[in-house]
């Protein structure tokens, strides 16, 4: 056997034990538990059931954001405090005032983008006869990983000296059209930040389409019939019947992609690195904290970020409860 | 900005995936290798191979020395080589690991309690940040200190070092003050390689005049765009500015709006932002900021562009471009050095390299702390090829290639005027943060200077 089989093996072995452990150790609770009876028997069960999530979260949710929150009070060797000194660099260094911008403009724009394309193409694809095969190409794109997609789009943007060969195929496009002198894209000011979040939209419409779909299915046919029977076709029937049916997905699709749209990463790094104007909070907290090794800024980027989030997964949380006690 | 380090290597990784499989199949192999070793008791039969490194000891089998480094395959397969027969003689298992996250990882595994024994640290900036953190690298012991004293012109050994303590010997060595030109374009047009400042600028207007761009820039490079321009503004200050001035640049008493700075940048603009001069095969100046570093040399081969700056590794590009490019003064391509400016400062050079602390005190890792320290392997490995070491216990024949022995002769030339790669040397929120977003934005967005250096200038840390 190879030197390098008998590595991989070993390391499943420990993986395996340590597995095995783990499993063994929640039988023997689960055990005891099972074990109590009356006065102790209802808070044993909860501390039986709630403890390992409880435990699991706090070590690797609840001990690290408070350990962030603290780091973004202090300085760039997270040794000395320095009160809000970081909050202060996010909010008022002309760069970040930018990175703030597009980072609102992403969490905007995408979602609602994303959304709007996948709700018209589900009504689109839902009339069609092979509804599967459009289906699954517009859903590829989906299985590409962010970096994977940035990548070919980056050689769609990619600029050649003009007069030359054209390797890009937007500037090939725009060659077709008789522009003349095919600008370098991901330098043209402000709208740069656009041609990013088309590679987002073009992952992202499939998951919409995907969700939005199923949901204008689950409309019951009584609900549609009758409205028809009133009258309503078309662009009428689309209005009050079907989004107000799906309008529970809609919100729960949109603040999903909202969600993953605060976290964009990738995307920015693997484009422009958040250069010409593109950053977003995400990528300047990777090169505070990763690449300039500050932590005091990176964390307040991080808690910035946090506190982005939070509104959002809380009216998404709502929102699907409401969702189930339908 | 190791990821220069990792631009020699960068064409041939496929993929991250790819090369955490070879160097787990390498370490392993490695590991191999090393316990099928001569076991060290039976030392009364040194062989007249071993002989060498007797004066390193021997060690029981199953001892290992681990490194951590950002230098992935091919190079690690060199590395290897080089010091194999140490490994058999002693009887210590090197356990080489490669990261492409090297300078993000390895601040994490020191703070986790899981330093390597040795890593290969090619900023000195990094260095000075792991010194004065907690769980600081060994100081270097005696006998790496007597063989840094005797092979090493004693600026590098001064960048090994952090608050008078002599932490980490010089390993590699690169040499950035090169220009990159075609021979046979030249030969062809009539033109004579420069060698003063003045027939440089001549050179590159009489190009104009023929119709070609002299001169080709990209300074992309993922998450580290922007470094090859910060290399152009220190060739520019160390030569018009002189080594002195250059050292307090890097420690700040010299801010980036002083006139030092701001007139050497206007010097850098009438070169590098000269629509005139650039960019050759790649469209307008601003094209230097979306172009791979990489890639930028490319239209020299093809005569669309007259010259690269660019740094001695870049040797490793031209095969890409075309198969079996030769580099020679007679062939496809080559190098020359960029000319001094001023002649009271003689051969300025700037340059960059690794470093090899230790985060361990134990004999075997202090003899091969030792061993790499010394003219011996410094040789071994450059007979590996494509590697340059400033260490003058290298005979310059031991170099297999024209581009490393032209570094070598400039990198140990005892009167040069040698300075290390300054954005390596400053604070990272500045050599790998600011300095490359703006000197980014001054190439791709047309930032006004004034308001690149103040931004420089804001971000440096205080304390």
């Amino acid at each position: 056997m190879s030197p390098f089989l008998t590595e991989t093996l070993s390391k499943f072995q420990q993986m395996g034990t340590a597995l095995a452990a783990f499993f063994g150790v929640l039988l023997i609770v689960f055990y005891l538990g099972s074990k109590t009876s009356g006065r102790i028997q209802t808070p044993t069960a909860r501390l039986v059931m709630l403890g390992p999530a409880v435990v699991l979260l706090t070590a690797g949710l609840v001990v690290p954001a408070v350990l962030t929150t603290i780091s973004s009070f202090k300085d760039a060797n997270n040794k000395k405090f320095v009160g809000l000194a970081n909050f202060n660099w996010v909010f008022t260094n002309p760069d970040n005032l930018v990175t703030l911008r597009n980072t609102v403009l992403w969490v905007i724009i995408t979602p609602l983008v994303s959304t709007g394309l996948g709700l018209l193409l589900a009504v689109l694809i839902d009339r069609m006869k092979h509804e599967s095969i459009p289906k699954s190409l517009i859903f590829m794109p989906m299985a590409i990983s962010f970096v994977g997609a940035s990548i070919i789009w980056g050689l769609v943007y990619e600029y050649s000296e003009p007069g030359g060969e054209q390797v890009g195929l937007l500037s090939q496009l725009a060659a077709l059209f008789h522009v003349a002198d095919p600008p370098n894209w991901i330098l043209i000011p402000f709208w740069n930040n656009f041609l990013l979040m088309v590679i987002f939209i073009w992952i992202q419409v499939g998951f919409a389409m995907v969700v939005l779909s199923a949901a204008i299915k689950a409309i019951p046919v009584d609900v549609v019939e009758a409205a028809m029977l009133d009258g309503a076709t078309g662009g009428r029937l689309f209005r009050s019947v079907t989004v107000p049916m799906i309008r529970g997905t809609l919100v729960v699709v949109l603040t999903t992609i909202m969600i993953g749209v605060l976290k964009v990463f990738d995307i920015v790094r693997t484009m422009t690195n958040g250069n010409f104007g593109t950053q977003v909070l995400a990528n300047e907290m990777y090169a505070q904290s990763f690449v300039q090794f500050d932590a005091g800024r990176g964390s307040a980027l991080a808690v910035v970020l946090f506190l982005g989030v939070i509104p959002v997964v809380i009216y998404n949380i709502i929102q699907l409860r409401r969702d189930h006690a339908r | 900005m190791s990821l220069k380090t990792r631009g020699r290597s960068s064409v041939l990784i496929a993929g991250g995936v790819a090369a955490a499989f070879a160097l787990a199949a390498c370490g392993s192999s490695s590991g191999g290798g090393g316990t099928a070793s001569t076991s060290p008791s039976t030392s009364a039969s040194v062989s007249a191979e071993c002989q060498p490194y007797a004066a390193y000891g021997t060690f029981a089998a199953g001892t290992t020395v681990s490194v951590f480094t950002s230098i992935l395959p091919p190079e690690q397969q060199k590395f290897e080589a080089s010091w194999a027969q140490f490994a058999k003689c002693t009887g210590i298992t090197v356990k080489y690991e490669g990261s492409d996250q090297f300078e993000a990882q390895l601040p994490t595994r020191i703070a986790g309690g899981n330093a390597p024994d040795i890593a290969f640290i090619p900023q000195p900036g990094l260095l000075a940040k792991l010194a004065q953190g907690q769980n600081p690298p060994v100081a270097a012991p005696a006998t790496v200190t007597a063989n840094v004293d005797k092979y090493w012109n004693p600026a590098w050994k001064n960048y090994g070092s952090v608050d008078g303590t002599f932490y980490a010997a010089p390993l590699g060595s690169n040499m950035k003050s090169f220009v990159w030109y075609s021979p046979s374009v030249f030969k062809a047009k009539g033109y004579t390689v420069p060698t003063t400042w003045e027939e440089l600028t001549a050179l590159s207007a009489k190009m104009v005049k023929d119709g070609v761009k002299p001169w080709c820039g990209g300074i992309e490079s993922g998450g580290a765009t922007g470094w090859p321009a910060t290399d152009w503004l220190e060739q520019i200050v160390l030569r018009t500015q002189g080594g002195d001035v250059y050292d307090q640049w890097v420690n700040h008493t010299v801010k980036f709006n002083s006139p030092q700075i701001k007139s050497s940048m206007d010097l850098l603009a009438a070169w590098m932002k000269n629509p005139l001069f650039v960019n050759g095969g790649h469209g307008d100046v601003k094209t230097i900021a979306t172009t791979a570093f990489q890639d930028a040399g490319k239209p020299i081969l093809d005569g669309k562009c007259g010259m690269l700056q660019q740094a001695s590794f870049y040797a490793a590009q031209w095969d890409t471009f075309k198969k079996g490019a030769k580099i020679a003064e007679d062939g496809d391509v080559y190098a020359f050095y960029l000319p001094g400016i001023k002649a009271d400062i003689p051969t300025p050079i700037v340059g960059g390299g690794e470093f090899v602390a230790a985060f361990s005190d134990k004999p075997e890792v202090q003899a091969f702390q030792t061993y790499l320290a010394s003219g011996e392997f410094a040789t071994e490995k450059v007979k590996q090829g494509g590697w340059v070491s400033a260490n003058s216990g290298v005979p310059l024949d031991a170099y297999t290639d024209n581009i490393s022995k032209l570094s070598a002769q400039y990198l140990t030339k005892s009167d040069a005027t040698f300075r290390f790669d300054a954005s390596d040397l400053m604070p990272a929120a500045v050599g790998a943060g600011e300095e490359w977003k703006q000197l980014t934005a001054w190439f791709g967005e047309g930032k006004p200077t004034d308001e690149v250096l103040n931004a420089i200038d804001a971000a440096w840390p205080a304390s």
